[in-house]
């Protein structure tokens, strides 16, 4: 009887519907949505905003066209931009190595870890005044102040990353007799390669406050000088717009080097199947 | 002729416990010897030294005292003559199946011109030639260990070391390599090393089986199952196999009583 059961023809069964997917609205529109609806908000209350103290989108597109086409957006960004890049290259360029070095040489560490440490947990702002008897007002001490603000978190990271290297992974190098450059190069590096990228991500964020920072505590210029001169003309609208272009190219830089890490080290995502933060 | 001699080997170590130092014997005295060949198996409970005993023969850890020799020559640190395959396979994350495979075979220093076909040539070997662009983390749990198996062989080792190399894996996938590694065996007449704590993969894959206890060998039993195994069913069900398993399981069980592991130091 129970044979039969096996081998009896099966009842034709309809042929099996796809499963129908709902639709998932992509992460992009949903950010856009969230963007227009605040925006839209803030818009509707501007009969309730005193243009002294606050206010408004289409006030601040209005002043930030003003702006653009006297010139004097672009001129400050361009300002702003200098330092921001010197300071934020050099931060990588010695941060990045001097943290593997660290991870790597137990010597360099004991001698040299407890000043990046230092480094980083000092807010180094209290050094400005010091700064400015150094370097004077231009772009020197504004780049000073942007690679030390910068330096910290990219070295510390790129130090912590080589520290959490896995053994194991280390350990296979070692048991196919593979020598210390290769250790280096095809199994560490690529390692620590997500800390580097996390710390040279925040470092975006710390060199955009000191950006504004150094504009604000030296000679007054560039983006920083802008929102400073508006607030003290009580140009509300105006002091908005530099305000609100440093967030947006802030957030654009801070995707750029999660694209960049996307791009070079892809194994990470499936490793943690999610984006990085 | 002994091809691998294990000659008085013993590993400890200190620790604080509770601050007081202790001295930590994971392995007093082991000596064994092992023929051209064979295939031993290194069985007993977790923290019974097993998995250490193999990483000193790998060179990953050094012993206190003794010697090993593999083929004669005394061993220390790596070599080709000797290939791991680890228990979680450990491919490298970044590389693709057949990139983690020329890794080994360039640190042998293979030539850059063969490594592309050596690489696809022992892919095929586990059954993987058409997963050699995948990186790990786009295969099952079992592919990746074959992959481990196909890194430690493709250079070419006079012995295969494998620590739990299927502990992690299902029953399933873990008779399908099972049957694989004794296989290769039969195809490549390497000496094999294993790590278990699995009796019937045990009785099933070795010649011999090394029970180890609390640091020391308990017992070094024969298997004698004859060889070529194939039909794995048959073999399960013989009573050979059922004898011997519960040989080494009676071995493990009557374990004599030892002086505690832990010591304080003098």
């Amino acid at each position: 009887m129970s044979q039969s059961t096996d081998t009896a023809p099966l009842a034709p069964i309809a042929a099996a519907r796809p499963v129908a997917r709902a639709w998932r609205m992509p992460d992009w529109m949903i950010t856009t949505i969230s963007i227009l609806v605040f925006l839209g908000l803030w818009e509707s209350a501007r009969d309730h905003i005193d243009p002294l103290f606050a206010s408004y989108p289409s006030a601040i597109l209005k002043a930030a066209w003003r702006m653009t086409l006297n010139g004097r957006l672009p001129d400050a960004l361009w300002e702003s931009a200098q330092p921001f890049l010197a300071g934020y290259a050099l931060a990588a360029i010695l941060g990045v190595p001097i943290g593997l070095l660290l991870g790597r040489y137990r010597v360099l560490q004991a001698a040299f870890g407890i000043y990046v440490t230092a480094g980083y947990s000092t807010p180094l702002i209290a050094l400005v005044p010091l700064l400015l008897l150094w370097f004077g007002l231009g772009f020197t001490v504004k780049t000073v102040i942007i690679f030390l603000l910068t330096f910290f978190p990219i070295c510390i990271n790129s130090w912590a990353g080589v520290r959490a290297v896995p053994k194991s992974l280390v350990e296979v190098g070692t048991a196919f007799c593979a020598s210390q450059q290769t250790i280096m190069r095809q199994i560490v590096l690529p390692a620590v390669l997500p800390y580097i990228m996390a710390g040279l991500r925040l470092g975006v964020g710390k060199a955009v406050i000191a950006m504004v920072i150094a504009e604000f505590l030296t000679a007054i210029s560039g983006l920083g000088g802008v929102i400073m001169s508006s607030a003290n003309a009580f140009r509300t609208a105006d002091m908005f717009v530099p305000i609100i272009l440093i967030m947006v190219l802030a957030v654009l830089l801070t995707n750029f080097v999660e694209w960049i890490e996307r791009r070079i080290a892809p194994w990470q995502t499936e490793l943690t199947g999610h984006d990085a933060p | 002729m002994s091809h691998v001699q294990l000659n008085r080997i013993s590993k400890s170590f200190s620790l604080r416990v509770d601050g007081k130092p202790q001295t930590i014997h994971a392995l007093r005295d082991v000596s064994f010897e092992i023929a051209q060949g064979e295939i031993v198996a290194l069985a007993g409970p977790s923290g019974c030294g097993k998995t250490t005993c193999l990483r000193i023969i790998m060179g990953l850890e050094t012993a206190t005292s003794g010697e090993i020799t593999v083929g004669g020559r005394r061993v220390s640190g790596c070599g080709h003559d000797r290939g791991m395959v680890f228990q979680h396979a450990e491919l490298l994350p970044w590389k693709t199946a057949a990139e983690n495979i020329k890794f080994a075979l360039a640190a042998k220093g293979v030539a850059s011109s063969e490594l592309d076909a050596m690489a696809a040539r022992y892919l095929e070997l586990v059954n993987l030639g058409h997963a050699a662009n995948r990186r790990p983390h786009q295969l099952s749990g079992g592919m990746r260990q074959r992959i481990g198996i196909a890194r430690a062989l493709a250079i070419d080792p006079e012995v295969l070391l494998m620590d739990e190399p299927f502990g992690a894996l299902d029953s399933q996938t873990r008779e399908t390599l099972q049957m694989e590694v004794l296989s290769i065996h039969q195809r490549t007449r390497k000496t094999v090393i294993f790590v278990t704590h699995d009796l019937d993969e045990a009785v099933l894959l070795a010649d011999r089986v090394v029970v180890m206890s609390q640091g020391s060998v308990q017992e070094i039993i024969s298997v004698d199952v004859p060889r070529p195994r194939e039909d794995i069913r048959a073999i399960i069900a013989s009573t050979e196999f059922m004898t011997k398993r519960a040989r080494i399981w009676s071995a493990l069980h009557d374990a004599k009583p030892r002086p505690p592991i832990l010591e304080s130091a003098a």
